[in-house]
């Protein structure tokens, strides 16, 4: 066993079930995050994917289910409580502040999810640094609507770091990416991760999976079909039919 | 202070005071009774803006405040005769109260589904004002007005003062939120209420907090105004003609910018105004609605929006 192992894990999602009506998009998903791992999220279209991240990021309610964040049972908690405690995402399709430049979509997340009370200034600076690390910095002052496809990507990135999480996911970040924008991407992330940030990656794009993930976790139909490293889980015959189909 | 403050509040002190030497100057009686009707309007329309304009939550309620404004007056001055400062903070404490409720009632729906709730609960206060006798039920009421104080020689006047004063304090609380976090969470719930909730934007509580203020204001510029007419009746109070004007006012001078709803309402009442004087009320409505579908067709973003356009036009021209 190794010391990972030991350590409580930073988010546990116990027995959550998600149902649309008659439709059940996750069934009894249970499974431990650590603390400080890269966590790969895998499955065919329709899987639960996004469903199951917004249940983590409390966009949806989850009726049975617990989500332990830390120590802290976070069911109830609003979407934005949640960010506060440190949970930051990404969407799947970009949702950027329209009416905004760059710098202010970010200036939203510092004004309201920064956990000290800083000054204005102290937040325009580190609002910058963020910027400047995700290579943004030219482009601080141009309105949001005014980015290209992996410019945005990275602002809602950006956006999310500057909420200061402790748990980032990222939704499809690279969909729709060039192979070296997708590199770009990844070594973003992979940035964060060396910063002690936790994330989950949910990814179509398997060699970045691959690269990314220290485990990997693939849902089929709202259920878990595999979970362990990468190599393990692409090698599993159940994930390999909900891919290629039987 | 920045130097857009002292800017901002020199303005408000020139303003003030022109009113003021207006009100001390000026013999004939009418420039008051239309100054008071257009002051009015950019008041309602500034405080309308802060949940209409920053939020993006339309609300048809404008006449709702407005009314029980003008109510809570009749039943102050009928009860306890209450002078008119009294009547201003009872309304627009009433309307604080007022915008909780509706607020929490309606907040959780979005779009169109809030703009309806909203016109519906302007039916349901004046059906219960209709049926409320105390106050004059359907027939309406006379008021009479106090003995006007000194320095003002005349009630009109006064309340044209007053009105005056309402308005700066509407721009000052506007502004103030437009610059503030306040108004970027509005800004970025209003962009997208889910990203910004995810960016840790408590959005019910801001939207909660905009409409309480907004309908404190509303409340506020109606109080007066049953002094105004000396006269008060529910069809008269809750007339939609408020919540349509209000609404095209803001829209019309633009809601991305505090300064948006005051250059709407100046021109859309002064037109109104001049219309009601030379032609007739009724064209003024017509009027209204022609120019509602002009900017919504030419200049979506209002008179802000379009000299921004023309702003940033020119500066490329320069580059």
């Amino acid at each position: 066993m190794t010391l990972a192992d030991t350590r409580s894990p930073l988010l546990r999602i116990s027995s959550l079930t998600k149902r649309f009506g008659g439709f059940t998009a996750l069934r009894n998903v249970s499974v431990d995050i650590r603390p400080g791992e890269r966590f790969g999220l895998i499955g065919p279209n329709g899987s639960g994917k996004t469903t199951l991240i917004n249940c983590i990021s409390g966009a949806f309610r989850t009726e049975p289910g617990t989500i332990l964040f830390g120590d802290e049972d976070i069911t109830p908690l609003q979407p934005h409580v949640r960010t506060r405690r440190g949970i930051a995402r990404s969407f799947q399709i970009p949702r950027p502040f329209r009416s905004m430049t760059v710098a202010e979509n970010l200036m939203v997340a510092l004004d309201f999810a920064a956990h000290e009370h800083v000054s204005v200034g102290e937040r325009r600076d580190t609002m910058m640094s963020i910027l400047e690390q995700m290579g943004l910095g030219s482009k601080a002052n141009v309105p949001a609507t005014q980015l290209s496809q992996v410019e945005l990507r990275k602002m809602e990135l950006a956006r999310a770091m500057a909420t200061h999480p402790k748990l980032l996911i990222s939704d499809e970040a690279m969909a729709g990416l060039s192979g070296s924008e997708v590199d770009e991407v990844l070594d973003l992330l992979l940035s964060f991760a060396s910063c002690n940030i936790t994330i989950i990656m949910i990814e179509h794009i398997m060699q970045a999976v691959m690269r990314f993930s220290e485990r990997v976790m693939c849902l089929d139909a709202g259920t878990i079909i595999a979970i362990g490293t990468p190599s393990e889980v692409m090698a599993d015959q159940r994930v390999q039919e909900a891919y290629l189909g039987t | 202070m920045t130097r857009n403050g002292i800017a901002f509040w020199t303005g408000a002190a020139v303003f003030l005071a022109a009113v003021f030497a207006m009100t001390q100057l000026v013999g004939n009686q009418y420039p008051f009774f239309a100054g008071y009707v257009i002051l009015q309007f950019v008041a309602l329309a500034v405080a309308w803006s802060i949940l209409g304009g920053y939020a993006g939550y339309v609300n048809f309620g404008t006449s709702a405040f407005f009314g029980v404004g003008v109510y809570a007056s009749v039943f102050l001055v009928n009860a306890f005769g209450a002078p008119l400062p009294v009547q201003i903070l009872t309304g627009a404490a009433i309307g604080a109260l007022m915008g909780f409720a509706l607020g929490l009632l309606t907040l959780r729906m979005q779009g169109i589904f809030f703009s309806i709730a909203t016109i519906a609960l302007t039916i349901i206060i004046e059906t219960t004002i209709t049926n409320w006798r105390y106050v004059g039920g359907a027939a309406g009421i006379q008021i009479q007005r106090p003995a006007v104080t000194a320095p003002f020689d005349n009630y009109v006047q006064m309340l044209f003062f007053v009105q005056a004063l309402l308005v700066v304090l509407a721009v000052a609380i506007s502004r103030y939120i437009q610059n503030s976090w306040i108004g970027r969470g509005l800004q970025a719930l209003r962009d997208d209420e889910l990203a910004a909730e995810c960016t840790g934007v408590p959005t019910l509580r801001l939207k909660l907090l905009a409409c309480v203020i907004s309908g404190a204001l509303m409340c506020a510029v109606g109080a007066p105004s049953a002094m105004y007419l000396q006269y008060a009746d529910p069809a008269g109070a809750f007339n939609l003609n408020y919540s349509v004007s209000t609404l095209a006012m803001s829209l019309i001078g633009g809601t991305a910018h505090w300064s948006g709803p005051i250059v709407g309402a100046i021109l859309l009442g002064t037109t109104q105004q001049l219309l009601t004087v030379t032609i007739s009320s009724e064209v003024n409505v017509l009027v209204l609605g022609v120019m509602l579908v002009l900017f919504v067709v030419g200049a979506p973003e209002g008179i802000i929006g379009l000299i921004r356009k023309l702003r940033g036009k020119g500066k490329e021209g320069e580059a």
